[in-house]
């Protein structure tokens, strides 16, 4: 390993992290904004209701994820449950370079 | 020219995978690049209309191996320059059998694409199963072994469906013509057909050979598996089965399955092969739709799709290739090494989201806008669900859990620089055709009259995909990942198979040792027994009177027994005995 503090870790400093927080939340406020200052067309009369597609964005992936951890429980086994043999095959040959 | 034009494009890369195997170290690499990017400019020069035609056996009509039309022409395209991009990213690769079997893997894809009859089609589709195998035996493990076996197995399943449905249809008094089906003509023949495709799409039930075998391949061969049966599976449902209604829910199962399963899983090619499930159902569900605009819009979102997943599976293959590893629960911090591969992987990760700006938002939600201008409202809640769940599984957790998350202290080398050039060829790709999608647009079986960018439309999709990610974030305790694999549709022949072996084992090994308890041991020992002690016993039986007459003790009489039978055993008598049995058996036969 290099010098670890000329290792770029920006990503990992919860300083970081928080800023990315806010981006992410005034992001999304934004796109909230934004719907008031446009003209839409719905097509089916539900997607008429305002912020609309950023409730079916948080409700549906919520729900998607609830139900795949709901799932999880009944679908999820050990790695060897097919009993598959376990091999670790180099970095190196994982093209069968290596003769 | 006038012969140039009659040569299919799948002739260049069956004669180019013999040429590569005569072909050694980086000539053969540079070949291999070039060979696609001919492969392309021929495509291009194509003249419309059927190309070559050969005669069959006698009442079938002539075999059509040229089709050329915009559609053909559109998949030949995007099948050749993903070629080209697959095999500069496998500059790397040495061994010649994988590109030999990648080349005709490829050149049979396009023969499908290119056929124009559904023999020439059926023999290509079998070409294409039997090829792909020996991409994914390229990886030589145990588990790809394993998983080819089973791939081979579904994929002859699937084309004997179609085997099956072509018999019935031409039977039928159909033509071997490969055009579309009417839905209210379908019939047994039809349906076969649709059933043999459908193996191929992965469609729900049938899906599990490619999540299973594709994660297995090596790095290079799951690029090259990614893009192509699913693909000309596509293409074969938008040319004969544009319209038929039952593959409008086939497609939207497909996008929520495909979602569901990525976000259970850890593996990051597996996550990534069932994106592929969740993509292609988009394209299955515009073919059920089946009017000119869904049609185009499954082909651009064809046509995208190939590169960004491709590019996906560059990225996250340029990962294993320099650690090893392809768990998220192992994997994570790559960002400071890994850099370029971060940056291309996540310019495929928008644009599998459908971004706007990239490549996904020009072309998916072409099939979105058709199922608004059909008014299926359900169909249409499902897919946009579904655009948001693609951010979730294979934007976001793609590379968050690959490159940030934890920091695993992995320092993996950045991927090699022609891995990186192929990467940015795609990345470039995608950002070219989300900025200019015209030049997408202009090759298209039907003019599309449609605007992605429209100020609402960038507004609405932004709000789709901002609250996915904030979902995402929120729920990030929920989606930690475990060291475990999720139970597909292939336990049934997986465990099925097992249970099937063992229950065999138990019924026939059963028969078997009852039938040596009983026969063997039992009946065939008592007829020895017989043989061997019966003929004592019998003189025993008769002496005990004649002994007891003469007064011998019970002591001698049990050691006279125990000589006789001694004797009998042994074959051999007192000659007395023998002398006084002869004379015994003379005199029977004297007197009568």
């Amino acid at each position: 390993m290099a010098d670890p503090k000329k290792e770029f870790d920006w990503f990992d400093k919860p300083s970081s992290r928080k800023l990315l927080w806010w981006i992410l939340w005034i992001t999304c406020g934004l796109t909230v904004v934004a719907e008031l200052f446009i003209h839409r067309h719905p097509h089916f009369g539900i997607d008429g209701f305002f912020s609309f597609y950023s409730v079916m964005g948080f409700v549906g992936c919520a729900a998607m994820i609830l139900a795949a951890k709901g799932l999880g429980v009944f679908l999820k086994r050990n790695e060897d449950y097919y009993g598959d043999l376990e091999e670790e095959t180099p970095p190196d040959d994982i093209d069968g370079n290596a003769s | 020219m006038e012969m140039l034009a009659n040569i299919p494009p799948s002739f260049l890369l069956f004669a180019g995978a013999i040429i590569t195997v005569l072909l050694r170290g980086t000539a053969r690499n540079i070949f291999l690049v070039a060979l696609p990017a001919l492969a392309f400019v021929h495509i291009a020069y194509l003249p419309s209309g059927n190309g070559l035609q050969v005669s069959f056996l006698p009442g079938f009509g002539d075999l059509e191996m040229l089709r050329v039309d915009k559609l053909s022409k559109a998949f030949g395209y995007i099948f050749t320059l993903n070629a080209a991009a697959a095999l500069l990213f496998a500059f790397y690769v040495k061994k010649a059998v994988q590109h030999t079997a990648a080349l005709v893997y490829i050149g049979s894809a396009l023969g499908v694409v290119f056929a124009g009859d559904l023999i020439t089609l059926y023999i290509y589709w079998e070409l294409m199963a039997v090829s792909s195998t020996f991409v994914i035996l390229a990886r030589d493990t145990l588990k790809a072994k394993g998983a080819a076996f089973r791939y081979v197995m579904v994929h002859i399943f699937g084309g004997l469906l179609l085997l099956a449905g072509i018999v019935i249809t031409v039977s039928g008094g159909g033509s071997i013509a490969f055009d579309s089906f009417d839905y209210s003509g379908a019939n047994l023949g039809t349906w076969l057909i649709l059933g043999g495709f459908l193996v191929n799409a992965a469609a729900p039930g049938v899906s599990a050979w490619l999540s299973d075998a594709y994660p297995e391949a090596s790095v290079t061969g799951g690029v090259i598996l990614s893009a192509y049966t699913t693909k000309t599976s596509v293409y074969v449902l938008l040319r004969a089965f544009h319209g038929w209604e039952p593959l409008i829910w086939i497609g939207c199962i497909m996008t929520v399955f495909g979602i569901i399963y990525a976000l259970l899983e850890n593996d990051m090619r597996r996550i990534l092969a069932y994106s592929i499930i969740n993509q292609v159902g988009f394209m299955v569900c515009a073919a059920g739709i089946g009017t000119d605009m869904a049609i185009s819009g499954a082909t651009a979102h064809a046509f995208c799709h190939i590169i960004y997943k491709s590019l996906l599976w560059m990225s996250a293959g340029a990962v294993l290739y320099r650690t090893g590893i392809s768990r998220c629960t192992e994997l994570g911090g790559l960002y400071k090494t890994m850099p370029l591969t971060l940056i291309f992987g996540t310019i495929g990760a928008l644009a599998i989201s459908a971004v706007p700006l990239t490549s996904g938002f020009t072309s998916k939600t072409i099939i979105i806008a058709a199922t608004e201008y059909e008014h299926l409202l359900w169909p249409w809640i499902v897919l946009e669900l579904a655009s948001a769940g693609v951010f979730l599984h294979a934007g976001i957790k793609f590379p968050y859990f690959v490159f940030f998350n934890q920091d695993r202290g992995l320092r993996p080398k950045e991927a090699p620089s022609t891995m990186l050039w192929a990467m940015g060829i795609l990345s470039f790709l995608c950002i070219y055709l989300g900025i200019r999608p015209q030049a997408l647009y202009n090759i298209l079986p039907y003019t599309v009259d449609y605007q992605a960018y429209t100020v609402s439309h960038v507004v609405t999709q932004m709000q789709l995909l901002m609250f996915s990610a904030l979902v995402f974030f929120l729920f990030l305790p929920m989606l930690k990942r475990t060291p475990t694999i999720s139970l597909d549709t292939d336990w049934i022949y997986r465990k099925g198979g097992q249970f099937f072996y063992s229950t065999c084992d138990y019924l026939l090994n059963g028969i078997n040792a009852l039938a040596h308890k009983t026969l063997i041991a039992g009946f065939t020992q008592s007829v020895i027994r017989f043989a061997q002690e019966g003929p004592t016993r019998l003189l025993a039986w008769i002496l005990t009177p004649i002994w007891e007459l003469s007064g011998t003790s019970k002591k001698q009489q049990a050691k006279l027994r125990e000589d006789l039978r001694e004797n009998a055993q042994n074959g051999v008598f007192p000659i007395g005995i023998t002398a006084c049995l002869s004379v015994v058996l003379l005199g029977i036969l004297f007197f009568f």
